[in-house]
């Protein structure tokens, strides 16, 4: 169906990462530097898939801590108050502020998992060369790259509410070690999401059509 | 190879034409955006520079947020937060936040102001291309946008608590992040790879 269609790989071509200039591909490695900008020329990214899986499993590992531990500790008259990210949602919840425990669901505890979710979904689908709505699952990678600089909300909470809240004796907030795990989430799946090859989805319909 | 593009999502090869104003070139096998139009791409891109680094400069030398409690009044900057995050001993967490909102969208501007300003007066600066790969890789933790969100969970979380005095700076910020949001918008990278290619 797609037969008008010319890639950049099967024209022997590499398209520069950086500057999106289309180089010839040159027969050594050394050769294949982008003679516009300078940057390392690659086909696809590099170990896309190996990549990707080991910073997802990694992020899952990450994302039970992050989830369990408190994030948040208020010191207030000399009583401890632990929070963790869900527990914060319940008193939004129980406060009758729920446009922002949806935020804080949404960007905290949503995100981060489904991203993961499409991740593993777009990686077996690629490995088992699946040809199935290719134009879909592009969309959702590009929709998972977007999304996950929203989960840096919660971390820019901690950080403000440790700022502001530094009362002497009457209340002080101090960060949980919840929150180092989630900030390692948040930024090893965005991480993930950079190192997966969304070109990977359509190369198996060249290699199948031909 | 100028007039053709890949697209970088799918990888087909499409012929790049002049585009009538303001439109936008999809790619027609997966749909992602493969260029667009944009009218005076180096003007607006170098004035909403020039207009962010001043926001920015505001935006971190004055307290954007202030407490109160009885009689006690505690306002915060920006490095204060991430001082007081590093003294707790939560240092990773303090260098992503500078990195995320302090040193990304600082140097995102000083990427673009080292760059447009030249080409806006006809030179061609000498380390163009290594600036723009570094601008590349800084442009997706710059999280200004989600800062911002991060502040009104918090005025929230704090406003049955005590009293939020806004500082000068929360302005500053909520400007900032519309500055930074057009300067990428308005800014065409194909443009400026052209101008260079033609000087060298």
């Amino acid at each position: 169906m797609n037969s008008g269609l010319i890639t950049a790989r099967s024209a022997g071509l590499i398209s520069c990462q950086s500057c999106h200039l289309l180089c010839e591909r040159g027969k050594r490695s050394a050769d294949r530097i982008c003679p516009r900008c300078g940057a390392n020329l690659r086909e696809r990214k590099p170990n896309s898939i190996v990549r990707t899986w080991a910073l997802v499993l990694a992020a899952f590992i990450f994302y039970i801590p992050a989830n369990v531990l408190p994030i948040t500790t208020v010191i207030s008259l000399g009583k401890a108050q632990s929070d963790t990210i869900m527990s914060g949602v319940i008193y939004f919840l129980h406060t009758g502020m729920w446009p922002i425990a949806l935020v804080i669901f949404l960007a905290s505890i949503f995100i981060p998992l489904i991203k993961l979710l499409v991740l593993i979904f777009l990686l077996i689908s690629v490995q088992r060369k699946s040809i199935w709505r290719q134009q879909d699952r592009t969309r959702l990678y590009r929709f998972v790259e977007v999304i996950g600089r929203w989960s840096m909300v919660d971390i820019f909470v901690v950080t403000i509410l440790v700022a502001l809240v530094h009362l002497g004796g009457l209340a002080t907030i101090h960060a949980g070690p919840g929150a180092i795990f989630f900030g390692a989430v948040v930024v090893i799946t965005i991480i993930a999401a950079m190192s997966f090859d969304p070109r990977l989805i359509w190369d198996t319909e060249e290699v199948s059509h031909e | 190879m100028d007039t053709f593009i890949a697209c970088h999502e799918c990888d087909v090869i499409h012929h790049i034409k002049t585009l009538p104003s303001k439109g936008t070139a999809h790619c027609i096998r997966c749909g992602a955006v493969l260029y667009k139009h944009k009218t005076n791409s180096l003007e607006r891109t170098l004035a909403f520079t020039l207009a962010g680094l001043i926001l920015f400069v505001l935006a971190n030398s004055f307290p954007f947020l202030g407490l109160k409690i009885g009689a006690q009044v505690r306002e915060t900057t920006l490095i204060t937060g991430i001082h007081e995050l590093y003294v707790q001993g939560m240092q990773i967490i303090a260098v992503l936040v500078l990195i995320t909102i302090v040193l990304a969208p600082l140097l995102q501007m000083m990427c673009l102001l080292y760059v447009l300003l030249p080409l806006k007066f006809g030179r061609l600066p000498k380390m163009l291309p290594r600036v723009m790969r570094f601008l590349e890789h800084v442009l997706p933790w710059s999280m200004m946008e989600v800062f911002m969100i991060g502040i009104l969970v918090s005025v929230v979380k704090l406003a049955g608590m005590a009293k939020i005095i806004p500082g000068i700076s929360l302005y500053s910020f909520l400007a900032l992040i519309f500055v930074l949001a057009a300067m990428i918008v308005s800014l065409d990278s194909h443009l400026i790879w052209q101008k260079w290619e033609k000087a060298s």
